[in-house]
């Protein structure tokens, strides 16, 4: 019993100087304002020491690590298939999309292609978790300005798509479908009518979205003009994703430098770019994102191969020597996995780039100067998920 | 003419647990449907879900199991809080709904007190609330409280003003500050020549109802007005610490006001008890007969859900302001234009 | 392997190659003989190793001169061979042995190769030709976190600062000019660096890998013959995709 006593206290202790350290290097005038680690807003366990004069923030600096799972090292002693199950949990909202581009690196480094089935396959489950992702962002940005009923209708359209995920792969958040040389199963019989239906109903709250918070004049006093990132800081802060699409940068990996394990070039769609860069341009160029989804997934599923979905692999997967780097276009930006492989079974280094990380490094610059509502407003529409921060 | 029976005028031993029997039934039985009514049932039905549906035939008697839940719960208080100011908070905001539902008519002679400055009255009390909201916010010890109390009292002062300048349209148009005598010349009135309506104010002094909604809406401390409990920002501001009954009393507080703050624009503009005149002629009783006792408050409870129903639907319906947004809206916005109504109304006031 | 695609990625092969080849011609004329290796894999991504001194300003160049304007991340690799050995190859698990018995391995660098234990890189994006680049500097000094440095990026990228406090803590390098160096994600009183690969994984070394403490008898791996392809029945696949 004391024993237990003891720990607690000494990780109080710990919690305590921890705290302490970082309010004593940010000491000075007005008043340090702890946003987080436990706070409505972060939607997981980050933590914002906001300085404040008034309820304007003269610096804010972002305490992360409260999650950190030290995936980077566990994937070392993982083998290849096994490491799919772990990055599922990098980013828990689209977790497909995490698997892809670790599977393409491995593919890339064994000189395996997937099959043309597989591809489309890979391509719609990919698309399917962007739409999964992002449509939470969509009723979330609402709740975070105050308005509660976005989040539902949110919830509720997005079981759908879930539901259509698991149908498929057996699991609705954690799919671990994708493997090294395709993917684990083919499609159900009925299947892609069902889907089709769901991206309806997923249009359709894109609709709803669009009348209830793009239009709406107090979402846009709120969202308009506030946290604008220029587009060459945006930049040299490596944003990504839709970050960087609503500073005006046309720029996609899905169009621009696609994966040839992914079947982008077979679809046609448009990139969205909005030239304002503020926290109205992100929500919007993401609302465009999930319809222009909508279609990608629509015409793969009409013009999906038949074929086999595995490429000829060998039972133990044992990944030649080099060094290979793949990213893609996740849902909150992109993410790519630099794998380093020395023969065996299991690869020697990856490191992870996650999109959330490096939109997040852009706040302390971002957050300097405004006020406490905009902090709130300024990092739901950047949109970060803690798993993919602190991974 | 019972109910007349049981308030008489003047003071007796029976006379005061009465009314204080009565002043609980005005405010926490309203509270009770609103809240079961709105915050339960019809935000689930918006939000696209059943909401509470196990205590009770469809959840009705959720609220005595919150009730009995917050009642069990222990009652925390933060370590460097102010205990005592801590603890008076929650009855100080409860205090100024009592107060205001003193002054409420609910019929002829179902009222509590019937005194010649009533609408000054009521909004005089209504600001008590500002303080046990600073007293709550300042006494937590925590700074998301502090800032929430700050938040709290710039807003309530900022939207003071285009409540009272709503309330003084009506004042010239009925010609008294007296409550009854507002629903007497609501109820008595006649639109161009026609009574058959009486002259509900609404139709008059709609820029004025509007005025009065928008600055109850923010009185209140709801969406798109809820900074100060922005539970986005500020978890939940002011309220952040409290927990167990005090902060059952917070909520009691919060629905009871919107409740009485819905009473009160009911009387203003709605003519309050009375109903128009063509349904008291229909039954062939005076608009003011001792049957309005007993269907006063029936009316009343309808006029108040009503207008309950807009505040709550625009509650989760609409994202929040900023701060400085809603000092804005309140300054430039709304005070011009009731001082703009004030002058249209005493010019036809003159002209009529 | 052998697909409709092939004719797609032999086109984009050679036209990706041309860029990255002239690239990699305007980065060896310009900066000489500050880059000891380069690799590039065709039609796939380009690698260069500069020297340690010339870290800091191959950023100021990448940025200035040749328009790499996108920071993508910067990480840092630990060359050494893991002395717990390479846990899931071995029969048994070796993860209690002395560690120096797997001491003897040598060290093996990858791309562009590499003299020292640690080697920090980097990857950037050019929007105008959207090429990526993969820069490799080696860190010279022991490994006392006070001996490792490089130069910092942050100047040029600003975004570099969560990437390179990453590496300092995970690795134990040194960035010269890091505005504030503290440690991002673990607790300031944490003592080593986890990503080195001799820092071990306390999960590891409480618990055998259960992968290897009751593995079944791998059948022999099979290279020429008797791979199944794992693929579905194909009328399956028919059926669903003429049912569409």
């Amino acid at each position: 019993m004391t024993a237990i006593s003891d720990r607690r206290q000494l990780a109080y202790i710990a919690a305590q100087a921890a705290d302490a350290r970082v309010n004593v290097e940010l000491e000075a005038e007005g008043m340090t304002l702890n946003i987080g680690p436990q706070h409505p807003a972060t939607h997981g366990t980050l933590r914002i020491v906001a300085r404040l004069d008034g309820e304007q923030v003269i610096e804010a600096d972002p305490v992360m690590g409260y999650m950190h799972r030290g995936y980077e090292k566990l994937t070392e002693v993982r083998t290849y298939p096994q490491v799919t199950t772990l990055i599922n949990r990098i980013d828990w909202l689209g977790s497909f999309a995490n698997e892809v581009p670790f599977i393409l690196a491995a593919e890339q480094l064994m000189d395996i292609e997937a099959p043309p089935r597989a591809r489309h396959i890979r391509t719609i489950f990919f698309e399917m978790a962007r739409i999964a992702n992002i449509t939470l962002f969509l009723g979330d940005m609402g709740v975070q300005l105050g308005a509660v009923s976005p989040i539902f209708y949110a919830f509720r359209d997005r079981e759908h798509i879930l539901n259509q995920i698991e149908s498929a792969t057996g699991g609705r958040f954690h799919p671990n479908f994708d493997r090294i040389g395709g993917v684990k199963d083919d499609l159900p019989a009925g299947w892609i009518a069902e889907t089709k239906q769901s991206l309806d109903r997923i249009r359709s709250f894109c609709d709803e979205m669009e009348d209830l918070l793009v239009g709406n004049e107090i979402f846009q006093a709120r969202c308009r003009g506030i946290g604008v990132i220029p587009a060459d800081i945006g930049l040299s802060y490596g944003l990504s994703g839709a970050n960087i699409r609503a500073s005006g940068v046309d720029w996609d990996i899905r169009r621009d430098n696609p994966h040839p394990g992914l079947a982008y070039p077979d679809v046609d769609w448009k990139v969205w770019t909005h030239p304002d860069g503020d926290s109205f341009a992100r929500y919007w160029v993401r609302l465009q994102e999930v319809r222009e989804s909508c279609s990608i997934v629509e015409q793969l599923l009409d013009s999906i191969p038949s074929g086999p979905i595995m490429a000829k692999v060998p039972r133990i997967i044992k990944v030649p020597e080099g060094e290979a780097y793949v990213e893609t276009e996740n849902p909150l930006g992109i993410m790519g996995y630099y794998v380093v492989s020395q023969g065996g079974l299991e690869p020697f280094r990856v490191k992870i780039r996650s999109a959330s990380f490096s939109n997040m490094s852009i706040s302390p610059w971002l957050l300097k100067g405004t006020y406490v509502p905009d902090v709130i407003t300024i990092l739901a529409s950047l949109y970060f998920i803690l798993g993919d921060i602190d991974r | 003419m019972m109910l007349a029976e049981l308030l008489p005028d003047s003071v007796s031993y029976l006379d005061i647990p009465i009314k204080l029997l009565f002043a609980i039934i005005a405010v926490l039985i309203p509270a009770g449907t609103t809240v079961y009514l709105y915050l339960f049932k019809m935000v689930s039905f918006m939000q696209s879900r059943l909401g509470p549906m196990e205590a009770g035939p469809y959840g009705s008697l959720q609220l005595l199991a919150e009730l009995g839940k917050n009642l069990q719960k222990e009652d925390i208080f933060p370590l460097r809080a102010d205990r005592s100011v801590f603890a008076l908070a929650p009855y100080v905001v409860l205090m100024s709904t009592f107060l205001l539902a003193v002054v409420i008519p609910f019929g002829p002679d179902a009222q509590f007190t019937n005194i010649n400055v009533g609408v000054y009255l009521a909004l005089a009390v209504s600001s008590v609330s500002v303080v046990g909201i600073l007293m709550a916010g300042w006494a937590s010890a925590s700074k998301y409280s502090l800032l929430g109390g700050l938040r709290a009292a710039g807003q309530l002062i900022a939207y003071e003003l285009p409540l009272i300048l709503a309330v003084v349209g009506v004042v010239i148009q009925a010609g008294t500050l007296n409550l009854q005598g507002i629903i007497q010349a609501q109820a008595t009135g006649e639109i161009f020549g026609w009574g058959g309506l009486g002259n509900p104010y609404l139709l008059t002094q709609f820029v004025g109802f509007f005025i009065f909604m928008v600055a109850v809406q923010a009185e209140l401390t709801q969406v798109p007005f809820d900074m100060p409990i922005a539970e986005s920002e500020l978890v939940s501001g002011y309220m952040t610490e409290y927990s167990g009954f005090r902060f059952l009393m917070f909520f009691i507080g919060e629905f009871a006001t919107a409740n009485i703050f819905a009473f009160l624009a009911s009387v203003l503009f709605l003519g309050g008890w009375s109903v128009p005149p063509f349904v008291t002629d229909l039954f062939g009783i005076a608009w003011d007969s001792n049957w309005m006792n007993v269907a006063g408050p029936l009316v009343m409870l309808t006029k108040m859900l009503l207008l309950t129903f807009v505040i709550y639907w625009v509650r989760f319906t609409y994202p929040r302001f900023r701060e400085d947004q809603l000092q804005k809206f309140a300054w430039k916005f709304l005070i011009p234009l009731s001082l703009v109504n004030i002058a249209i109304t005493g010019v036809l006031k003159v002209v009529f | 392997m052998p697909s409709e695609a092939d004719t797609d990625t032999t086109e984009e092969t050679v036209v990706t190659d041309e860029a990255r080849e002239a690239l990699l011609e305007a980065l060896t004329s310009e900066f000489g003989d500050a880059i000891v290796d380069t690799h590039l894999q065709p039609g796939q991504d380009l690698w260069i190793r500069v020297r340690t001194e010339s870290w800091a300003d191959t950023a100021s160049y990448l940025h200035e001169r040749q328009r790499f304007r996108y920071f993508n991340w910067l990480s840092a690799i630990d060359w050494l061979p893991s002395p717990f050995g390479r846990s899931l190859d071995a029969e048994v698990d070796n993860i209690l042995t002395p560690p120096d018995a797997a001491e003897a391995e040598p060290q093996q660098h990858g791309v562009c190769g590499g003299e020292t234990r640690f080697q920090v890189l980097a990857r950037v994006h050019s929007l105008t030709t959207n090429l990526g680049l993969t820069i490799k500097a080696d860190v010279a000094g022991s490994d006392e976190a006070s001996d490792l440095s490089v130069g910092t990026w942050t100047h040029e990228y600003p975004g570099a600062s969560w990437h390179e406090r990453e590496v300092s803590e995970m690795f134990g390098i040194g960035f010269e000019g890091h505005p504030g160096l503290r440690k991002l994600y673990l607790p300031g009183s944490f003592e080593g660096f986890p990503m080195r690969k001799d820092f071990p994984l306390l999960a590891r070394l409480v618990k055998p890998w259960p992968g290897i403490v009751d593995v079944e008898p791998m059948p022999e791996v099979e290279e020429p013959e008797a791979k199944e392809p794992a693929a579905p029945s194909t009328e399956n696949v028919e059926a669903d995709g003429s049912g569409e």
